[in-house]
């Protein structure tokens, strides 16, 4: 099954690419300059270069082939149109340094996600830069940091961060120069409340929360919480990895958050092209807007453009779309404007859905998530049994298959020819099986899932070496971490002589 | 459209599993006073009516399909063979997630194997990661790491005048909150010699772009001598590269490189109004532990069978959390397949063409613009694929002029420094034809005589 490297296919002189005749004079070359030997790259005929990937991407998992139930990660159905509208040539073929006149379709379609951010999130401004979710945490906080500075309170360094939140929050923290106090879950899943007051005080730059949370859980005492956090003075920073489960259900805004980032290749659909490109757009309250990053795009009346009678509503074409830079910006975190490309298919995912679409979606991704836990609850433990909300945590373990572990639950899945669920988040569940089935799964999916994994519980008692040896069916087995991690080898090399 | 696919009777069975009867009840942790909010957005489209509707906002644009462009400046219009896009199109590609499941991600995991060891191959690093957002988070990533080489102690990172500005800016966003000095490029005319001042038992690194974004190459000589003075105070070396120029150029392993980023949107990559792009980022082995970002390794099943996994995690945030070398998690991983598929494609001959092809190209094109009364190209050093040119007006409205012949100019530096507002950097690819350039040169010519109206 193995596929070799494309350099073990290499001939030399074989190419998959025809170049045009060089059409100019040709000028001196500077010889000092010239680099003697040619990279090392490979040479292969268009043929064997297409065989190559398509065998390789035969190898991998994907939403279009099957159930990925992977928790946080929002795997739903990525709709084919988003991926026709992303390749317009009028989009792909702009460069961003283009005149402002001439890329006014852009600059529209930019202003317009700002406006749907909004919407949804009942934040005053967006900023689309952010390249990815953990770019926009960081971008997220240091714009609570700016907050403070700008108001000459310059004795604020700690971000409070639940024990289950994601690694990108504490590490963001670090990154923002920022430390981080670690704030402990009570037993039905919330922020344990006692914690949290005793950890606030006036060197709280704010809080960092995902909710609902990586339990799934939406924090029963969120009010509590932003009233508690925002009387010391701190601001609250919403991680958006979640919020498949809100849309139409609630927003961001209105729950107390002063700053939250989207995920647009999470929540809008857009895929996660085997982990990347994402796109994390960062909404913030009306005081904060001054501090996003630039630029980002306004639009202005332009009555030369308008062809309509008094009184009537002004069309889209009667604006003219330019970017400004927020007057206390925090800068620039990435060159140019954002992932426009992710960009374009989460706008058109958002027109495809509308407002009603949207809150469809969100209520049937936690029906989903909530049929689950209850078919699976009894046969798996699961630690917090509430209504949950997109996800679910199940522990992967048995007092009376004490040698199974989730991983060994997860490999079996393979084999059931699923994509497992995450494994080992969040931390404070032991042996954890986060899921996340997303709204796009139908029940006959769910069922085939909830039937794998019973199938599965039933084996790690009666058969658990299917377990440990599993997957049977992949392409290889487990593979040495331990090896990889030891000897690490990182590229390919010529063979020796 | 919502793409769900409950019929009413599947809501109804699924509702009585979980033992409630409405949806609305599954939604009672939220506090009631703001469940359920008014959502104002356009009413829902067809897939028709949506294609229609960005059909029509594509072409309010002018693209490069339609009209000559000149513009380079970090972002390059390149040839994409056709095998690229296909590729990408492999939805077992594009609808995975990061690889954390190796098992069933073998796909994803050797394309970016070989990814890295492509980017080595340019570079001539020894390790390359699986990539970056961009050319300029590559940066501000060096500059972390290059901090956190020297253990935090140093704190101070020296950058050329001549870096590309929309990467200095980033390179201090990211470190705002660390308590790093960036100095060096305060005065845009320096020389890179005068970099050397700034070093001492502070400096954690120095940062080179070569072409510069004013498109000149420094000596190998001058950079070499920059490299060895920056070692000699025991800091990091760190060249932005422009990995096309990489296939005739000497690689920055050559002139003493630690670490070597940049732009990777040239290799295979669509210029998509400035994202999503990725950034290379390749360094030697000795500091590959303090490298952020997603890693590759080789290894082998219980068969002994080679297969691929992500590697050396500790360093990450999903391990490490706050004491990790980044916060980052999601990278450019599709863009990185298609500068692997691009790079595969053109081989080690057809990358080199294409840089000669820029090559000869951009000096045609300089030499026929410096011959038009009133332009004058700035040629003091070598150049690759960009140039600087002199107008006798200012840039902003040379390129004015040039919309209404249908060109877009080159890059406006007055963009950067209102003192440059009379210099345009013009960059000319492979993409741009002779008849382009005689264009280009015809219509500056017209806006020379025209004095500038």
């Amino acid at each position: 099954m193995s596929e070799p490297l494309i350099y073990e296919l290499s001939r030399p002189g074989r190419t998959a690419c025809f170049l045009p005749e060089l059409d100019v004079p040709r000028a001196d070359l500077p010889e000092e300059w010239l680099r003697g030997e040619d990279p090392l790259l490979p040479e292969v005929s268009e043929v064997d270069l297409v065989r190559h990937y398509v065998r390789l991407s035969q190898l991998n998992y994907g939403v279009d082939v099957g159930f990925y139930p992977l928790g946080s990660c929002t795997m739903k159905y990525n709709p084919k149109v988003n991926e026709d509208a992303c390749r317009l040539p009028g989009f792909t073929g702009t460069h961003p340094y283009q005149p402002e006149e001439t890329v006014q379709g852009n600059l529209r379609l930019m202003y317009e996600l700002q406006t749907y951010l909004q919407a949804i999130s009942g934040f005053a401004a967006v900023s689309l830069q952010p390249a990815a979710g953990a770019h926009g945490e960081l971008t997220g906080v240091l714009i609570m940091r700016a907050y403070h500075l700008a108001r000459g309170d310059t004795g604020r360094t700690r971000i409070l961060i639940p024990d289950s939140a994601h690694g990108t929050n504490p590490a963001s923290t670090t990154m923002s120069g920022l430390e981080m106090v670690q704030l402990r879950s009570d037993a039905r899943g919330n922020v344990d409340l006692d914690d949290l007051k005793a950890h606030l005080d006036e060197h709280v730059v704010g809080m960092m929360l995902t909710n609902p949370n990586t339990l799934g859980l939406f924090d029963e005492h969120l009010r509590e919480i932003v009233r508690l956090v925002h009387e010391a003075g701190g601001l609250m920073y919403g991680d958006g990895a979640n919020l498949n489960a809100l849309m139409g259900i609630a927003k961001a805004a209105e729950l107390g958050f002063d700053v939250m980032h989207f995920n647009l290749h999470k929540t809008f659909s857009t895929p996660h092209g085997g982990g990347g490109p994402g796109s994390g757009p960062v909404g913030v309250t009306a005081e904060l807007a001054k501090f996003l990053p630039g630029p980002i795009v306004k639009r202005e009346l332009d009555e030369e453009m308008c062809e309509h009678g008094e009184g009537e509503e002004h069309s889209d074409e009667c604006y003219f779309y330019s970017f400004e830079w927020p007057e206390a910006s925090i800068g620039r975190v990435k060159a140019f404007y954002g992932n426009f490309g992710v960009m374009v298919r989460a706008y058109t995912y958002i027109r495809m859905l509308g407002a009603k679409g949207l809150r469809e979606a969100s209520e049937s991704a936690v029906l989903n998530a909530n049929y689950v836990q209850a078919r699976l609850k009894g046969v798996y433990p699961l630690p917090h049994d509430r209504i949950c909300m997109h996800e679910f945590v199940l522990e992967g373990r048995w007092p009376d298959a004490p040698d199974v572990r989730a991983l060994d639950i997860s490999k079996r899945l393979m084999d059931y020819g699923m994509h497992p669920p995450t494994n080992y988040f969040p931390l404070i569940v032991p042996e954890a099986l986060m899921i996340e089935p997303t709204e796009t799964e139908s029940k006959e999916t769910l069922d085939a899932f909830v039937d794998a994994m019973l199938k599965i519980a039933e084996e790690a008692h009666a058969h658990p070496e299917l377990l440990h040896e599993a997957p049977h069916n992949t392409p290889v087995g487990r593979l040495d971490e331990v090896r990889a991690a030891r000897q690490p080898r990182l590229r390919w090399t010529p063979p020796e002589g | 459209m919502s793409y769900v696919p409950h019929t009413d009777a599947d809501r109804k069975a699924m509702l009585a599993t979980i033992g409630v009867r409405s949806i609305d009840e599954l939604f009672a942790d939220i506090p009631q006073d703001v469940r359920y909010p008014q959502v104002t957005l356009p009413a829902p489209l067809s897939e028709a009516e949506v294609m229609r509707e960005l059909r029509e906002m594509s072409e309010y644009n002018a693209d490069l399909d339609h009209v000559p462009c000149f513009l380079g400046a970090g972002a390059y219009h390149h040839f994409v063979p056709s095998v690229v896009q296909h590729v990408l199109s492999r939805s077992e590609f594009y609808t995975a997630y990061t690889p954390y499941q190796p098992e069933i991600s073998q796909g994803t995991l050797q394309t970016i194997f070989e990814y890295q060891s492509m980017i080595c191959g340019l570079t001539g690093m020894e390790v390359s990661n699986a990539s970056h957002y961009d050319g300029a988070t590559a940066m501000a990533e060096a500059v972390i790491m290059a901090m956190s080489v020297t253990r935090g102690k140093r704190r101070k990172a020296v950058l050329a005048p001549t870096v590309h500005p929309e990467y200095r800016q980033v390179v201090r966003t990211y470190t705002q909150g660390m308590e790093a000095k960036i100095v060096g490029d305060e005065d845009l005319g320096a020389d890179i010699g005068s970099l050397v001042k700034h070093l001492d038992e502070e400096t954690a690194c120095v940062i080179v772009q070569v072409p510069d974004f004013f498109g000149a190459l420094e000596s190998p000589a001058a950079l070499t001598a920059l490299a060895d003075a920056t070692h000699k105070a025991g800091a990091l070396f760190v060249v932005a590269a422009d990995p096309i120029s990489l296939g005739m150029l000497k690689p920055p392993a050559a002139y003493g490189a630690d670490i070597v980023v940049g732009e990777g949107q040239a290799l295979g990559n669509a210029l998509n109004f400035g994202g999503p792009y990725l950034g290379f980022f390749a360094c030697r082995e000795e500091y590959v532990r303090r490298m952020a970002g997603r890693l590759v390794g080789e290894t082998v099943d219980g068969q002994g069978r080679r297969g691929y996994v992500l590697t050396l995690a500790t360093r990450e945030q999903h391990i490490r959390r706050e004491r990790a070398t980044s916060n980052i998690c999601s990278n450019e991983a599709l863009c990185a397949l298609a500068a692997g598929v691009y790079l595969a494609a053109l081989g080690k001959t057809g990358l080199r063409k294409v840089a000669e092809l820029c090559y000869h190209k951009a000096h045609y094109a300089a030499d026929a613009i410096d011959g038009v009364p009133g332009f004058q190209v700035e040629r003091k050093k070598p150049f690759f694929k960009e140039f600087v040119v002199r107008c006798p007006m200012p840039a902003a409205q040379v390129n004015d002029m040039l919309l209404d012949w249908d060109i877009i100019g080159g890059y406006d530096l007055g963009r950067v420094d209102a003192r440059l507002a009379d210099r345009m950097l013009v960059c000319v690819t492979e993409m741009n034809t002779r008849q382009e350039i005689d264009d280009l040169v015809a219509a500056l010519r017209a806006i020379g005589e025209g004095g500038g109206e």
